[in-house]
């Protein structure tokens, strides 16, 4: 880890370098109509610089633009008010969560019911594993509207929960795959020597599923968890797309586009960027505890 | 037989014999089919006395899902016996399924046959669907039954070729070829520096799990509305994996080849191009394919932050909000259909080329 952090840092270093140096010629044009209409001439470069890393809206803001957006949206302001990117990635995060967590628990269902019932396996797999190569995503806008009109409008359920919940599916659809996928490699994982172990041991199906199949999965589920994650957040903000949604990321991202906000884009951009590294760190902790309670060594 | 499919048989023959009475006592000659069905799978209940091959599930299965199929567009069908058919065939199917599954396990068929499960499984979920949504009339905008969705890929072709032209063949392969051309020359580049591998690697990593989709607004404000923006998203998106996985391919041929090609005194190109390239075409490959369907999703989401008047996520989305879903539904069925078959094609190039790598031989 130490070993690469400097690399990594002089990688990241040159980034913004390269991203402060585009910045000038990209936001150029825009900054000399300025002067010209202001009917400025002789702009010292350094002013020019500045002015160009510095505009209201510009085409590619600076970093220390996106930055301090994202400290006035979130620590200035009190979260409870729809300025703020917390209240934003809260509606977000909140969806993904749940969905996550639906995914997931489907995920690891269907695996246990495919490891065990020879049928299922021929019947499910090659449609989970074709289904790997179909843009989902396209189908997010539908589950949305769809979920959401049928919520409100057959169950009766009022605009807010319906919303969540029609997020939280396509969220919880998108994470089930991998999660599924992946619990079906670890719950095949203990080997045919382990197997006949516990076979002479007369265990039944239930405790070799939990004594061998299931601790044996674990990494697998970690690992397709971490995946999951990432996915259900996409579709959570992807689900903000359609809906006329006033809340969440993906909402910001569609409001900052239609204004021509892009300070506000690239905020949103790196809210839901930070939220996907914490939600990933997150999964990555659980794994670490779980490990260390199944006295595991670190792989 | 196992104890499960004994309960099957019996519970798919008694359901059957349900049907037959609730026939009988209705008027038993409107649906020729499902009474043919009903009799039929009563009879089956003789496997009692006689064992009854395998097959002749499969052909019972599929005789009830085609009589449920047949007796759907008469209007005056009595629910019950229907309803109980299609209970009766889907029974008839899992018994089938589990059977043959059986049989292959303990290698009775060739194993070719396995290929019969999937499709029965898709068949049925599709003839279910279709009883369903048509059956206890679901309204069209919630969920359209199969058939109105492939009336409607058949009446629009034109409208979804225009769609698949602007997102697939503009978007999607250009902004595939390029990023993942751009991925593979600076891996090439980085790979000479461990420096820089050591930086990027971690960063690349941390990439693949950003909602890079993200930078689809972004993209649109600088390349416009047609599809160069969408391609410049899924050049983004394609871009890391290639990276990473070239990088990780470039590491994976063994010291020992290394030292060969130095005692061959190969120079740094020709070790490239004959050792370390074709040790990493599996990783190569496996970027392909992933990046196969990051770029559909990636030119499809782009589009729904603004395009011109065509292309598959702009007609997905305002076919949503003017509630046309079979519109979308035929979308997304072409959506599909692209993405699988541009998959395929990488897995066809891939055996073509990398038929020697082990990893490729064994599959």
């Amino acid at each position: 880890m130490s070993r690469s952090l400097l690399p990594v840092l002089v990688v990241l270093a040159a980034i913004v370098a390269i991203w402060y140096a585009a910045a000038i010629p990209v936001n150029a044009p825009w900054q000399e109509s300025i002067y010209q209409r202001a009917d400025e001439t002789d702009v010292p470069f350094s002013r020019f610089v500045l002015d160009t890393w510095n505009q209201d809206r510009p085409v590619l803001p600076t970093a220390h633009q996106v930055f301090r957006e994202l400290y006035n949206t979130t620590i200035a302001v009190s979260p409870t008010v729809p300025r703020s990117l917390v209240f934003h990635a809260w509606v977000t995060l909140s969806a993904t969560m749940a969905g996550f967590g639906m995914g997931t628990v489907l995920g690891i269902g269907l695996a246990v019911l495919i490891v065990h019932n020879h049928a299922m396996n021929r019947s499910l797999m090659p449609w989970i594993v074709a289904s790997q190569t179909i843009p989902i995503l396209a189908l997010a806008p539908l589950i949305v509207v769809i979920g959401f009109n049928l919520f409100t409008g057959q169950l009766g359920m009022p605009t807010e929960p319906a919303r969540f919940l029609s997020k939280a599916l396509i969220s919880a659809y998108l994470s089930f795959f991998p999660v599924t996928v992946g619990m079906v490699k670890g719950l095949r994982a203990p080997e045919r020597i382990q197997l006949d172990l516990m076979h002479t041991y007369h265990a039944s199906a239930t405790q070799t599923f939990f004594k061998l199949r299931w601790p044996s999965a674990l990494p697998y589920l970690f690992t397709s968890m971490k995946v999951g994650v990432a996915a259900s957040l996409v579709g959570t903000i992807v689900g903000e797309l359609p809906t006329g949604a006033v809340a969440g990321l993906g909402a910001r991202l569609l409001a900052g586009s239609y204004y021509g906000q892009t300070v506000q884009i690239w905020s949103a951009l790196f809210a839901a960027s930070i939220l996907a590294a914490l939600l990933v760190i997150a999964v990555g902790l659980v794994e670490r505890l779980v490990n260390k309670r199944l006295g595991a060594r670190a792989a | 037989m196992s104890q499960l499919q004994h309960y099957l048989a019996l519970v798919a023959a008694g359901t059957g014999l349900f049907g037959l009475v609730a026939l009988l006592a209705g008027a038993p000659f409107e649906n020729p089919a499902l009474l043919l069905f009903c009799a039929l799978s009563t009879l089956s209940l003789l496997r009692l006395a006689v064992p009854v091959s395998l097959w002749l599930d499969g052909v019972l299965a599929a005789l009830g899902l085609a009589a449920v199929l047949a007796a759907l567009p008469t209007p005056a069908v009595t629910i019950s016996p229907f309803w109980l058919t299609l209970i009766a065939a889907w029974l008839f199917a899992w018994l089938f399924v589990d059977r043959l599954s059986a049989a292959l396990a303990a290698r009775r068929y060739e194993p070719r046959l396995g290929v019969l499960i999937p499709l029965l499984f898709g068949i049925s979920v599709l003839v279910i669907w279709e009883a369903v949504t048509r059956g206890t009339n679901v309204p069209e905008v919630i969920l359209p039954p199969p058939s109105a969705i492939w009336a409607r890929i058949v009446t629009s072709t034109a409208t979804l070729w225009a769609d698949f032209q602007q997102t697939f063949l503009k978007s999607v392969l250009i902004g595939y070829a390029l990023g993942c051309g751009a991925g593979f020359v600076v891996a090439i580049l980085i790979d000479r520096s461990n420096f820089l591998k050591r930086g990027l690697l971690p960063l690349g990593n941390f990439v693949s799990a950003l909602p890079i989709i993200g930078v689809a607004p972004i993209m649109v404000m600088w390349f416009g509305f047609d599809w160069p923006s969408k391609a410049a998203v899924v050049v983004i998106m394609t871009f890391f994996p290639m990276l990473v996985n070239t990088i990780a391919g470039l590491g994976a041929a063994g010291s020992m080849d290394r030292d060969l090609m130095r005692t061959y005194a190969a120079s740094y190109w020709q070790t490239l191009t004959k050792l370390r390239l074709p040790a990493a075409a599996p990783f190569i490959f496996n970027a392909l394919k992933i990046n196969s369907t990051l770029a559909l999703i990636g030119a499809i989401v782009a589009e729904f932050f603004g395009t011109p008047v065509v292309g598959m996520g702009f007609r997905i989305s305002t076919e949503v909000g003017r509630m046309n879903v079979d519109m979308v539904w035929a979308e997304i069925a072409v959506a599909a259909l692209a993405g699988s078959a541009f998959y395929g094609v990488v897995v066809l190039i891939e055996r073509a080329t990398t038929y020697w790598h082990p990893s490729v031989r064994g599959a």
